[in-house]
């Protein structure tokens, strides 16, 4: 098992959380333990690994990067605001009304490759990107980030199926393991382990990885092979509200509305 | 009528490289011709409606026009959400084919009888609904959906029904059809139910009781201007369809008359009881028990008038 727990966030990651946390105090809402999940897979994706061009959302040859468990959108619209899909002020509007960010993605958001939000959809529309363009032959991977509570959901399997058997090597499934859904942890609501062994016996090649560890997740990405006839399954190692220690491993922090001033003032102070 | 409508799916693909079929677990053979010669816009993704309608979405996202096929009742409700979610929200041209609708599968029991697929698809925003009358009102029908911008849920029924549709007469997705001239009644019906309520009328007619047709081939984008116009010059109004009176194509016209006219003509819905199925036998039987053959269609409408 690879440990989670040794990292220390560095300056960007710290940057990145304060900016998903001014969404959060524009708004007065949103999931912070999804999202302070969430961080480091969407700062490696944006950062290094995916092909995209800000200024042409829909340009044919970009990677596509689903994030299917939509509650932790605020990471994705960090990293979206951080790459100029759309003014960083934007995040302050984050759920008021005529806002562009909604507390879910939606694809009218600019980078935003499909509105999410009901658990359990993005792998298959990922498997049908994955084909779509493979039949294009465009040299495009399509990443699909969902949620370990998330993969409770069968149709996730129906996907998986389909992607092992289609032999999907231009798709990657990110699975943010932080070990706790919205109730209690996964192991006490529905235990997914063995979930290495699951993935592969669908037929992909995984790897293991800190999910908050940049340089691990780097090489990790680095490491696929998009020639092997295989889909791949990343499993990332994550806590549930990282960087704030009130949050991190509390359900209570899955998720939060009419938050008071002074909860918003300790969340940045912790990350200063 | 099944046949008719996937060798159209077939002709459109041969024209057009967008065009994708998906199956779920379809019967053996099915589009055998269209997955020799385009293996790569052919899948067969097995018994997993969430999934194929989640991956149809992601195809349509990049372009493409899938047209997917499986049973009535296991594309409209066991996907639902994904239907909602992933098609309709996102308004993406895919196209839903599905067989069996109504009644058609009588002997199999309630799992497989969809009686409340066009409620539930109409409910959909973006969302439009297609219920062809017979094989060949189901090629015209099926051939404008190539450029057709949106969802579409198009209702199979069992097949061999009369052709009673005519090339001669303008069919285009969202324009009613009228079969027969108005009378002292309008009947508006959809699907099969076209054929019976033209063997009513005419039973009626022979009683003195003159009933126009009219052919609602599209229940959404519901044809408002044709309905209203001929319920300005008709005195009663039946609304027939193989459908649960919930939601279906009587609720469809009662909803515009009422939007629309201070003193809308009276109404009368013939359509199924709000039940599941409770027999088997055939799609015949079950409609000689819920009344809705012609002889019955007729005598309820008379008794009804008079």
């Amino acid at each position: 098992m690879i440990s989670e727990n040794s990292v220390t966030l560095d300056q960007r990651s710290l940057d990145l959380r304060k900016s998903a946390i001014s969404a959060i105090e524009g708004g007065g809402r949103g999931h912070p333990g999804a999202t302070l999940s969430l961080i480091e897979i969407m700062r490696v994706l944006y950062d290094d690994v995916l092909k995209f061009d800000a200024e042409q959302p829909d340009w044919p040859q970009r990677d596509r990067c689903i994030l299917s468990k939509g509650h932790g959108c605020l990471a994705l619209y960090t990293l979206l605001a951080d790459k100029g899909f759309f003014e960083k002020s934007q995040l302050q509007q984050f759920c008021k009304t005529g806002a562009l960010l909604g507390g879910h993605p939606e694809s009218k958001v600019p980078g935003v490759e499909a509105s999410t939000g009901a658990l359990g959809h993005g792998l298959a529309i990922g498997v049908g990107m994955a084909l779509a363009t493979k039949i294009k032959q465009l040299n495009s991977h399509i990443f699909v980030v969902m949620g370990d509570g998330e993969i409770n959901e069968g149709a996730v399997w129906e996907s998986a199926l389909s992607a092992g058997h289609h032999q999907l090597d231009n798709l990657v499934a990110i699975i943010d393991y932080n070990k706790l859904q919205s109730y209690g942890t996964t192991k006490e609501i529905l235990d997914l382990e063995p979930l290495i062994p699951k993935w592969q016996s669908f037929g992909f090649e995984t790897c293991e990885v800190d999910g908050h560890n940049v340089d691990a997740l780097k090489q990790c990405f680095a490491s696929l092979d998009f020639n092997c006839k295989k889909p791949k399954a990343i499993i990332c190692h994550t806590i549930k509200g990282k960087g704030l220690s009130f949050a991190e491993n509390n359900p209570a922090w899955h998720h939060k509305s009419g938050m008071k001033t002074e909860q918003i003032q300790a969340m940045y102070e912790e990350l200063s | 009528m099944r046949k008719a409508c996937l060798n159209t799916v077939y002709e459109l693909a041969k024209d057009n490289d967008k065009v994708v079929f998906i199956g779920s677990d379809l019967g053996a053979g099915t589009l055998n011709e269209f997955k020799q010669e385009m293996p790569e816009r052919f899948f067969m993704e097995g018994i997993s409606e969430q999934h194929v309608i989640g991956m149809s979405a992601g195809i349509a996202m990049e372009g493409f026009i899938p047209y997917v096929n499986t049973i009535a009742t296991f594309l409209t409700r066991r996907c639902l959400e994904q239907v909602i979610v992933d098609l309709c929200l996102h308004n993406l041209s895919v196209r839903l084919i599905g067989n069996g609708g109504g009644l058609v599968y009588a002997p199999l029991g309630p799992t497989h009888v969809a009686i409340e697929d066009i409620a539930l698809m109409r409910a959909i925003p973006n969302m439009t609904i297609l219920v062809p009358t017979d094989a060949d009102e189901m090629q015209r029908l099926v051939k404008q959906t190539i450029d057709w911008q949106g969802p579409v849920y198009i209702r199979v029924a069992k097949g061999y029904d009369p052709i009673i549709s005519n090339d001669g007469v303008e069919c285009k997705i969202g324009k009613a059809i009228m079969m027969k001239p108005l009378g002292n009644v309008l009947i508006i019906a959809t699907g099969v139910m076209v054929h019976r309520s033209l063997s009513a009328a005419k039973i009626l007619e022979s009683n003195g009781l003159s009933c126009g047709v009219m052919n609602i081939h599209t229940i959404k984008p519901l044809d408002e201007k044709a309905i209203l116009q001929a319920a300005s010059q008709v005195d009663a109004i039946v609304t027939v369809e193989e459908h649960t009176k919930m939601g279906g194509l009587g609720s469809a016209v009662i909803e515009c008359l009422m939007d629309n006219m201070d003193n809308p003509p009276k109404v009368k819905r013939l359509s199924l009881p709000d039940q599941f199925t409770d027999d088997y036998g055939s799609q015949d039987s079950l409609l000689d028990s819920f009344a809705l053959q012609p002889d019955t269609i007729a005598s309820t409408i008379q008794e009804w008038w008079s």
